[in-house]
């Protein structure tokens, strides 16, 4: 093994860390201990004696409703915010966490779930960026011996990637990897994953799994923040909950239940998953039909009804073509061909605003970048599709009549923000998600098209968002659904039409006796897109 | 760190709309605080310097040099604002008083009809601009870098290179350095240029805070995207922003013209960046999305009162550009810093 003369490397990345050799598997090596941490803003009580530890080689999971705090509590820990009270230990020894830098030191690594690679540089030179190997006085860079090292860590964490391949080459998943060998290359001990199951297909998930395992035994620390229970139980040792800025408690993932954890996130009933109603649509009017929609390369000959009332689901694995679908029905990518009826009269949607006039509206899966004016309040948010119904004369805005009616969509909806002129960036997510939703309502629009609609949203809000849906639809509101989640497709859609390539593949009635099998089968048999190409 | 500030609302919900402040005063308030402190400072500073400073012709004579930079300084806090630029103001004006020049001197057109198109001058280069921005899609520098030129050599073409003189007309003069105040008030002789700056600032102020124009500048300006997929028709309202911004080119253009009883069509060049400079010192951010129309004028009268100072305790021209310089980077250094403590 060949040792670079900067101490700064890593010998072997993963097997030897700085200051110790042996005995880190040893479940009782306590890496960090949090004690009543606090943490206010501007009034806001963030943290009030919150609590956490991690030991080494397990994985400890950190759950909560959003707005619990987790992600504050995180942020104190990798120095982003500097913390108000409370004790830090690292190894045993109390530490003061000012700024990021002091965090990268110790060796705790946050992997963000925006990830934070250099899109067009390669993955050794992400890696290694800003201490890359030299040659020659330390005056040029030393390509062949930081793409070999790079290739070297990889092979230990039996990953396939080639270190010269352009970061934006790899998928999300893949980049997820890189971020992890990084922070491993920098011999960190304690990684925070932040929703990392987020963006990844199942067998990415089990690639994920692995290298989780495998640094798991290797002695490495890892908080895992996550919404999805069944993940939870699957890989982690501990599991804490957090609810309202503060420490619910921990419990071994043994002898945890779903439900349990559940009870201690939200402390308060989940309304429970029942079958949608079919109802009778064999006479309903069909709000929207689409015919032949296409786009060169992306949508091939998608044809659907949406009928009053109705949420109809779309299922289909990612890349399946489904947000581009709702994009492009929505006017906000262009179309090759198609038609498109709404209320039975042919229309022509170019542009978005088009769409937003005969009643469509579109929920975003990216709420950030697309959905949100994050810096706007909740009242501009609300009214931006419908500033035009909110003036007086001439222009001039009646931000009276504008209050009045975002305050009620925000009662309605039973968004939690101080006011309607509360900035938006300050929401939790499904509250932000909420806004949105309540963009659509105040305009009023009859047909809705919502692209995951519970996209990072803890459980609480996400039953809460169900249950909208279930109104929306009951007062004659007409859904489209857009969901990778299958059983949120089954628990609210009426019907379901699957997707696979940019096509149709299947459509079906959920009567009760569709199952995600089947769904799945839909989704991946490319047989059906030739079969089924035609209006269903 | 773009992560949503997990935690940051957990009061009861209060839907009310708790809190009736003007939104956008209420937001930049402590920059707004910030500069003005940093305006009457420098006032008191001169003050003291010399006693030449706080005088009434001396005062009169700052808010003076103020108008013509303080009205492009007000129009490029909407494109500013909106996230976009326009470097085409200065050449614009120019244009634009070259115009009513000819309407007013070749074509002996009637002063307010030379003065109105004048100002539709303006207008109609920045619907050209935002033309280019919104359906062509060029980058708004690049658009309006074109338009710089594009105005600049027309101005000069039009002009045959030489100085359009308002000879016949003495009237035409009197737009800048007349004073209606003066004849209402004697003794108050404040000339009609800044009277107008403080209208026009008045009139950007309600456009940008009371108007559907100023909704769409701000949110155009936070989330472009965000907005489009809302629903609203972006790329007619950036038109009709950078159109707002040539009105108010136009305007200054008239200052200029009526000011210097000619238009000159060499200047011009410059005064965009020094327009710009006003906005930004007022706490505009040039990434979009934030800004207010009192802080570019607190900008500009930060400027010109700087310059007047200067000059009054004798500083070389070439060093009071220096330290002008240095205002800007402080200024929107101290605006970073107050952001990452918000």
């Amino acid at each position: 093994m060949v040792v670079p003369a900067r101490g700064l490397y890593f010998e072997s990345g993963i097997r030897r860390r700085k200051g110790q050799t042996a005995g880190v598997k040893s479940l009782s090596d306590e890496l960090v201990r949090m004690e009543g941490i606090e943490k206010r803003f501007a009034g806001v009580h963030a943290l009030r004696n919150a609590r956490f530890d991690l030991k080494a080689g397990e994985v400890h999971a950190l759950v909560g409703e959003n707005g619990a705090g987790k992600s504050t509590l995180m942020k104190v820990l990798t120095g982003v915010y500097p913390k108000d009270g409370g004790k830090i230990f690292f190894r045993g020894r109390e530490v003061q966490i000012p700024d990021t830098r002091t965090a990268q030191r110790m060796g705790i690594t946050m992997i963000h779930q925006e990830l934070n690679l250099a899109q067009d540089l390669t993955v050794a030179q992400n890696i290694f960026i800003g201490r890359e190997p030299r040659r020659a006085f330390r005056l040029f860079l030393n390509e062949k011996e930081m793409n070999r090292r790079t290739a070297e860590l990889l092979a230990q964490m039996n990953l396939d990637i080639e270190p010269e391949t352009p970061v934006s080459k790899l998928t999300v998943a893949r980049q997820q990897m890189v971020e992890i060998v990084k922070a491993i290359s920098q011999d960190s001990q304690v990684l925070i994953m932040d929703e990392p199951t987020a963006a990844l297909s199942d067998a990415e998930i089990e690639e994920l799994f692995k290298v989780i395992g495998r640094l798991r035994a290797d002695g490495v620390g890892i908080i895992y923040i996550s919404h999805r229970m069944a993940e939870l139980k699957r890989i982690s040792d501990r599991i804490t909950v957090m609810r309202d800025g503060s420490y619910i408690g921990t419990v071994p993932t043994e002898s945890a239940s779903i439900d349990g954890i559940i009870t201690m996130m939200v402390g308060r009933e989940i309304y429970q998953p029942a079958m949608p109603d079919p109802g009778k649509k064999e006479r309903r009017e069909a709000v929207l039909e689409v015919r032949g929609l296409s786009r060169k390369g992306v949508l091939h000959d998608i044809s659907f009804s949406l009928y009053k009332g109705e949420i109809l689901g779309v299922a289909g694995l990612v890349g399946a073509g489904r947000t581009e679908m709702a994009r492009t029905l929505f006017g906000a990518d262009p179309v090759d061909s198609g038609e498109v009826h709404v209320h039975g009269r042919r229309v022509r949607i170019r542009y978005p605003h088009e769409a937003v006039r005969h009643g469509i509206g579109y929920l975003s899966e990216d709420r950030k970048r697309f959905g949100c004016l994050l810096e706007m309040d909740v009242q501009t948010n609300m009214a931006m599709a419908s500033l035009s119904r909110f003036m007086k004369f001439a222009g001039w805005m009646d931000d009276r009549r504008m209050g009045e009616a975002a305050g009620k969509a925000v009662e309605r909806l039973m968004i939690k923000t101080p006011g309607v002129r509360q900035r938006v960036k300050f929401l939790s997510g499904g509250n932000q998600q909420k806004v949105v939703i309540g963009k659509w309502l105040i305009r009023d629009c009859d047909i809705l098209i919502f692209d995951e609609p519970t996209r990072g949203i803890d459980v609480g809000a996400k039953s809460e968002i169900y249950r909208l849906l279930e109104n929306l639809a009951a007062s004659g509101k007409s859904i489209v659904m857009i969901s990778s989640e299958l059983p949120e497709i089954l628990r609210l859609s009426h019907r379901i039409i699957v997707m696979c390539e940019g096509r149709v593949t299947g459509e079906l009635v959920n009567d009760g006796n569709v199952t995600q099998e089947l769904i799945l089968k839909y989704a991946t048999d490319r047989s059906y897109a030739v079969r089924q190409g035609g209006p269903g | 760190m773009k992560t949503q500030t997990e935690g940051a609302v957990r009061e009861g919900a209060r839907p009310d709309g708790a809190g009736r402040q003007p939104r956008i005063a209420f937001r930049s308030g402590l920059q707004q605080l910030l500069a003005f402190g940093s305006l009457i400072g420098l006032v008191i500073f001169f003050s003291l310097a010399s006693g030449n400073f706080f005088q009434f012709s001396n005062i009169v004579g700052i808010l003076l040099s103020t108008a013509v930079i303080g009205v492009l300084a007000l129009g490029s806090t909407f494109v500013i604002i909106s996230g976009g630029i326009d470097l085409s103001v200065g050449t614009v004006m120019t244009l634009c008083s070259v115009l009513a020049g000819v309407f007013i001197t070749f074509w002996g057109l009637p002063i307010p009809v030379g003065v109105a198109g004048g100002i539709l001058t303006g207008a109609l280069c920045g619907l050209v601009s935002g033309f280019a921005v919104s359906r062509m899609r060029v980058p708004p520098f690049i658009a309006t870098l074109a338009m710089m030129m594009i105005a600049k050599g027309l101005a000069l073409v039009i002009s045959g290179a030489k100085p359009v003189y308002f000879t016949h007309t003495p009237v035409f003069s009197k737009i800048s350095l007349g004073s209606v105040l003066g004849s209402v008030i004697p003794g108050f002789d404040i000339p009609n240029a800044v009277l107008i700056f403080f209208l026009m600032a008045i009139l950007g102020g309600i456009l940008l805070s009371r108007t559907i124009l100023g909704r769409y500048t701000f949110a155009i300006g936070s989330n472009e995207e965000a907005t489009r997929l809302s629903g609203v028709n972006v790329r007619a309202w950036k038109m009709a922003i950078y159109t707002v911004t040539g009105m108010f080119t136009g305007v200054a253009g008239i200052l200029m013209a009526s000011r210097l009883n000619s238009a000159q069509p060499a200047l011009g060049m410059g005064y965009e960046l020094e327009a710009i400079a006003a906005v930004v010192i007022g706490g505009t951010s040039l990434s979009g999305g934030k800004g207010t129309i009192v802080g570019t004028v607190i900008g500009a009268l930060i400027m010109s009162v700087l310059t007047n100072g200067l000059r009054i305790l004798s500083v070389p021209q070439e060093w009071q550009t220096v330290v002008i310089g240095f205002v800007i980077l402080l200024a929107v250094y101290l605006d970073i810093l107050r952001r990452r403590n918000a």
